[in-house]
């Protein structure tokens, strides 16, 4: 196998493992904040506002993943 | 290398000016900057009592923040300490982002070595830039938070004796996290912005002029989307870092009235 095809079949592998536990985490994640808004309408704003930070942090993990993919294959 | 996609996750270098390496991202910082700045001249120079349209924009938007930063921070001295720093990083990145779809980017550039080198580039596709931000931010964070506790009561929450062995392990653990916000500020904006480049000259390499064009419009909601949270998560950070550190007291033993 020469270091080309190696360098494309790594780079899928990273990325397709790597956003399995972010994606998990964001469904739960939303599937909560979703939740908490239908047991109190009135601060669904503030449980937004909260949920899309918790969601920054859990896609920064995946965002890891893509970028080591990237540079896999790129460099 | 798809056959032709100019993808690279290095900026392309133009030239140099004494020394100092001219890539195209910088051209595009600098496109940015000229734009933010002008708007900000031409708007402020004279407002009204009565404001016009694009003053009245302007003022919805910073009483959006500032009043948002004064329900975190506590107190509207605060808010208005750091409401320049987290309105400029928004607007900076955001902007940048905006860029990215204007007909000339990406397309128009100078030839060397017999391929096309565009001229301008979306600024936060440039690992420099995002880097800068975060490390812009972090030490904003650490120096609030040693200026507004004292340098002691600071360092007592990540090098923490009164709490014992436990106390210290969870010290050690905030100081690496701290250090790691630099590392996932950068690569968060810089990830996000750069895997929806690719993804357009992927989608333009496929089915030109029409599949590009959902993707555009959701990478343009994904670059508001990062800039506020860049910002949001800086003040988020700057909030935690002037918080007191937990007192560590034995529980109370209830008085037993006999």
């Amino acid at each position: 196998m020469d270091v080309e095809s190696a360098k494309v079949i790594a780079f899928a592998l990273a990325v397709g493992l790597g956003v399995i536990g972010p994606g998990i985490g964001i469904g739960i994640l939303v599937s909560k904040a979703l939740e908490a808004i239908g047991r109190n309408p009135e601060a669904a704003s503030t449980i937004t506002a909260t949920m899309f930070i918790g969601i920054a942090f859990t896609e920064a993990l995946a965002i890891f993943a893509l970028v080591v993919g990237f540079i896999i294959k790129f460099t | 290398m798809n056959g032709g996609l100019h993808i690279s996750l290095a900026a392309d270098r133009l030239g140099t000016f004494l020394g100092l390496p001219i890539t195209n991202t910088l051209l595009s910082a600098w496109a940015v900057m000229a734009v933010l700045i002008i708007t900000a001249i031409v708007v402020g120079r004279n407002p009204r009592l009565i404001p016009g349209r694009v003053q009245n924009f302007f003022e919805m938007l910073f009483d959006f923040v500032l009043d948002y930063m004064e329900q975190t921070l506590g107190t509207r001295e605060l808010a208005m300490r750091f409401f320049p720093l987290i309105l400029t990083i928004f607007l900076f990145i955001f902007t940048s982002n905006l860029f990215d779809f204007l007909p000339f980017f990406g397309s128009v550039g100078i030839i060397q070595n017999g391929t096309l080198v565009p001229l301008f580039r979306p600024v936060n596709t440039d690992l420099n830039t995002t880097l800068a931000l975060a490390i812009i931010a972090y030490i904003v964070i650490e120096i609030t938070g040693v200026v507004l506790l004292g340098f002691l009561k600071y360092g007592s929450k990540f090098v923490n004796f009164k709490g014992g062995v436990l106390g210290f392990i969870i010290g050690i653990i905030e100081l690496v996290s701290n250090l790691a916000r630099l590392i996932s500020f950068s690569f968060r904006l810089f990830g996000n912005v750069f895997a929806g480049e690719v993804l357009i000259a992927v989608a333009l390499s496929f089915l030109p002029y029409i599949l590009p064009v959902p993707i555009m419009l959701f990478e343009t909601f994904v670059g508001l989307v990062q800039a506020a949270i860049f910002a949001l998560l800086t003040l988020v950070f700057i909030k935690i870092a002037i918080t007191e550190p937990h007192e560590v007291d034995a529980p109370h033993t209830p008085q037993t009235s006999h």
